[in-house]
């Protein structure tokens, strides 16, 4: 629960040393309060002002990270549960899954063909992030190992189902320096796991047959020190799973209950096992809704193209539109001979664009310009996209690139076309349609 | 200590529209909950699933769709097959073939479609969709209201510079229900339902089209548009946003290159059709979430696993 200025204040040494740089222990105590100061920049406070205060004003749900060097992810430390609120800042991230119970063969395809889906997406890398490991119950430890060194070896984050403690100490000795998540504690084995993550400096995962099960042995391993976790949500089917993933996210930011506030585990190999589609569903359904680890049962381009495109957009900030780098994007097999056209580096333009020119076939080059991530008559009307910001780009940018000298710009900025003749020589200033949709037939024609 | 289960209750309901007649009619909305949490309070209708058919006849790009609607001589036939698939609630007639700027078909054609269609399925719920051009469907879709007067089905859509004539007639002349386009944005959504109402139509016959995008096209302002559309109609209790909400979702995901782009042209992504699946069953499934009673498919694939995904969920 947050705190206000009054209850900070009665914490203070209330001398008005002005230490901290305000007037008066009162000032700076609404300082704090309003998060404009933090407490630490006074000298006098006791530690166990310290302590009350540091509680208070923890967020609502912990930031876990997970792997090492670039492979090195941030769970949960989301505030909001609506993206319009605020932003949500980590990305869902997604594993796909092997087991004990798999046969060499099943295995190796499965990691060659995770490895397959590797592609970039407007300036982000899109890739499996995690490989769930599972060990069966009662399969041979060798086996489960020997699964864990390979999936190891494509330096993915491992994630290790493995409720069994020799079985997940002789893992962890294999993989433990890569930062994996021990997923492995339950209300039966709780103090043993927490004991055997900690000693190896791993995450641990903890599940529960039901909220309240989970709860308490939550509360026990925090109790034991370790708030280094990850909460398994899923549940017997898909409507449990939903319900525990949502009502935990929701206990812990709309309620502020902190044993609830760390990242979770979704496993569809668990509520939708050997149904692709449904899988495929259930991904989309759990990035909306609070899954921070999504586990599949692969991954292929049909998945990971709607997916990752589905996360990207999620997870962008509100107030700050999705742009695109300025460059020449070439189209249709574009060269230096080939018509140029201009539009601004907001995503969504740049999307509408590119698809509709896609689809008219024609070769041609795309060039964005910074116009702030705004659309084509915000920027225009901002003052972002002008007959001198065009020139200055093409001329720094384009000239020396492209022997074309006929540029086409949106219909909607048609005014800019004497200015823009006068300020590229040379040049042919064209005007497209107003609309995107118009721009098939306004490409076939040109040609 | 247990877990302390804090339900979200609300006062405020979405409010109910029957489509269709008899015991086939489906009911969208109802509930006072978020998309899905039927551990705050009941959802007493599932969201429903429809699945599209033009009057373009089959679509031969796909081919798990064109095989579905194989031996379909008539549009109608393919009506009467949509119903039959497997977790299909209600069927969607595209008239897009009378867009100007396309087939430009002629109204009357059109209308004998439509009405052949309306023979075939019965009772079982219609929506009819317009050809998307503004002028067109002004005189298009009162003709069509016409054609399905009696039968209860959903007119989409009348938007801000046709809601005047498409709402009076399937609204008000013929008793129809209403579909109100607006694009991605609260206040005109918010706008077009007060203006739909002060024509006359009544609120109980009006069915929100926000507006969609594909996943990854910008789909956070869908995301976002239809969280605060939910929450200004639960929270807020405001009346002139507690329609349900129907997103045509096949147009956009069949539309991008993710599934549009060859095998041949981009063979490390495999079969388009797998793609487009992708794109369907994942928009989908992101719409019903953040807060859609209806989404318009086309692909059989599609139509089972989302509606399968519904009744496991509620």
């Amino acid at each position: 629960m947050a705190l206000n200025g009054i209850q900070i204040f009665k914490m203070t040494p209330k001398t008005n040393c002005k230490e901290c740089g305000s007037p008066t222990c009162m000032a700076f105590s609404m300082k704090v309060a309003q998060g404009a100061a933090e407490i630490s920049a006074c000298p006098h406070m006791s530690e166990e002002a310290l302590a009350t205060l540091a509680e208070a004003t923890a967020p609502p749900m912990k930031t876990i990270k997970v792997g090492t060097g670039d492979k090195e992810y941030t769970l949960g430390g989301e505030t909001v549960l609506y993206r319009h609120d605020k932003t949500f800042v980590s990305r869902t991230r997604y594993a796909i899954s092997l087991c004990s119970c798999m046969d060499d063969a099943t295995v190796d395809a499965k990691l060659e063909a995770m490895k397959k889906v590797d592609y970039e997406r407007i300036g982000e890398q899109m890739y499996v992030e995690m490989v769930y490991v599972n060990y069966h119950e009662g399969d041979a430890q060798d086996k489960y190992l020997d699964i864990v060194k390979k999936a190891a070896a494509t330096g993915r984050v491992l994630v290790l189902g493995c409720a069994d403690e020799a079985v997940a100490k002789a893992a962890l000795d294999i993989c433990k320096d890569s930062k994996p998540i021990l997923n492995g504690a339950n209300a039966a084995n709780a103090e043993a796991m927490s004991k055997l993550a900690t000693d190896a400096g791993v995450v641990l995962g903890v599940s529960g047959a039901d909220l309240n099960e989970l709860y308490d042995t939550v509360a026990k391993l925090e109790g034991l020190g370790n708030k280094n976790l990850v909460l398994d949500t899923t549940g017997a089917d898909v409507k449990a799973t939903f319900a525990n993933t949502v009502q935990v996210r929701r206990a812990a930011i709309k309620n502020e209950d902190r044993t609830f506030g760390y990242p979770s585990i979704v496993n569809l190999s668990k509520i939708a096992k050997d149904d692709k589609y449904m899988q495929e569903a259930l991904a989309s359904l759990f990035t909306m809704k609070y899954g921070s680890i999504v586990v599949l049962d692969e991954m292929s381009y049909g998945a990971a193209l709607p997916l990752y495109g589905l996360r990207q957009n999620l997870f962008t900030d509100p107030q700050k539109p999705m742009t695109v780098e300025p460059g020449i994007y070439p189209i249709n097999g574009g060269d230096e001979n080939s018509l140029c056209l201009t539009t601004v580096d907001f995503a969504l333009t740049y999307f509408v664009v590119s698809g509709e020119l896609e689809r008219s076939g024609v070769p041609c080059n795309l060039l964005i310009s910074d116009a702030a991530g705004m659309s084509v008559l915000t920027a225009w009307a901002a003052g972002k996209l002008s007959s001198g910001t065009i020139a200055k780009f093409v001329q720094e940018n384009v000239e020396d690139k492209v022997k074309c000298r006929k540029l086409v710009i949106p219909g909607k900025v048609a005014v800019l076309k004497g200015d823009l003749e006068a300020k590229l020589p040379g040049w042919e200033i064209i005007v497209a349609p107003d609309e995107a949709v118009q721009l098939v037939k306004f490409m076939k024609e040109f040609k | 200590m247990p877990f302390n289960q804090k339900p979200e209750k609300f006062a405020a309901k979405i409010n109910t529209v029957t489509i269709g007649n008899g015991d086939k009619a489906i009911a969208l909305g109802g509930e006072s909950v978020l998309p899905f949490y039927a551990f705050d309070g009941p959802i007493d209708n599932a969201p429903k699933v429809g699945v599209e058919v033009t009057d373009l006849g089959v679509d031969e790009s796909v081919p798990g769709v064109k095989a579905y609607y194989e031996g379909c001589s008539s549009v109608a036939e393919m009506a009467k097959k949509a119903s039959e698939m497997e977790g299909a609630d209600f069927v969607v007639l595209s008239l897009k073939g009378g867009d100007p700027n396309g087939e430009d078909k002629p109204t009357e054609d059109l209308v004998a479609i439509v009405k052949e269609v309306v023979e075939a399925l019965g009772d079982y719920p219609l929506v009819v969709e317009g050809s998307g051009n503004v002028e067109k469907d002004s005189e298009l879709l009162t003709k069509v209201s016409e054609a399905c007067q009696g039968k209860n089905a959903l007119i989409m859509s009348a938007k801000e510079e046709n809601y005047k004539t498409v709402g009076a007639s399937a609204g008000l002349a013929y008793g129809l229900n209403v579909g109100a386009e607006s694009a991605v944005d609260i206040n005109l959504a918010k706008q077009l339902n007060v203006i739909t109402t002060q024509l006359g139509v009544n609120a109980e016959k009006i069915v929100m089209n926000i507006g969609n995008a594909a996943v990854g096209y910008g789909y956070e302002y869908v995301v976002s548009t239809m969280d605060r559309i939910r929450n200004a109609a639960l929270s807020q209790d405001d009346a002139t946003l507690q329609m349900p909400i129907i997103t045509p979702v096949s147009i956009d995901a069949w539309s991008v290159k993710e599934s549009m782009a060859s095998e041949e042209d981009m063979p490390e992504w495999g079969p388009a059709e797998e793609r487009g699946i992708g794109m369907e069953i994942m928009g989908a499934a992101a719409d019903l979430v953040s807060g859609s009673h209806a989404v318009i498919l086309k692909h059989p694939q599609s139509v089972a696993t989302i509606s399968k995904m519904i009744k496991e969920l509620v």
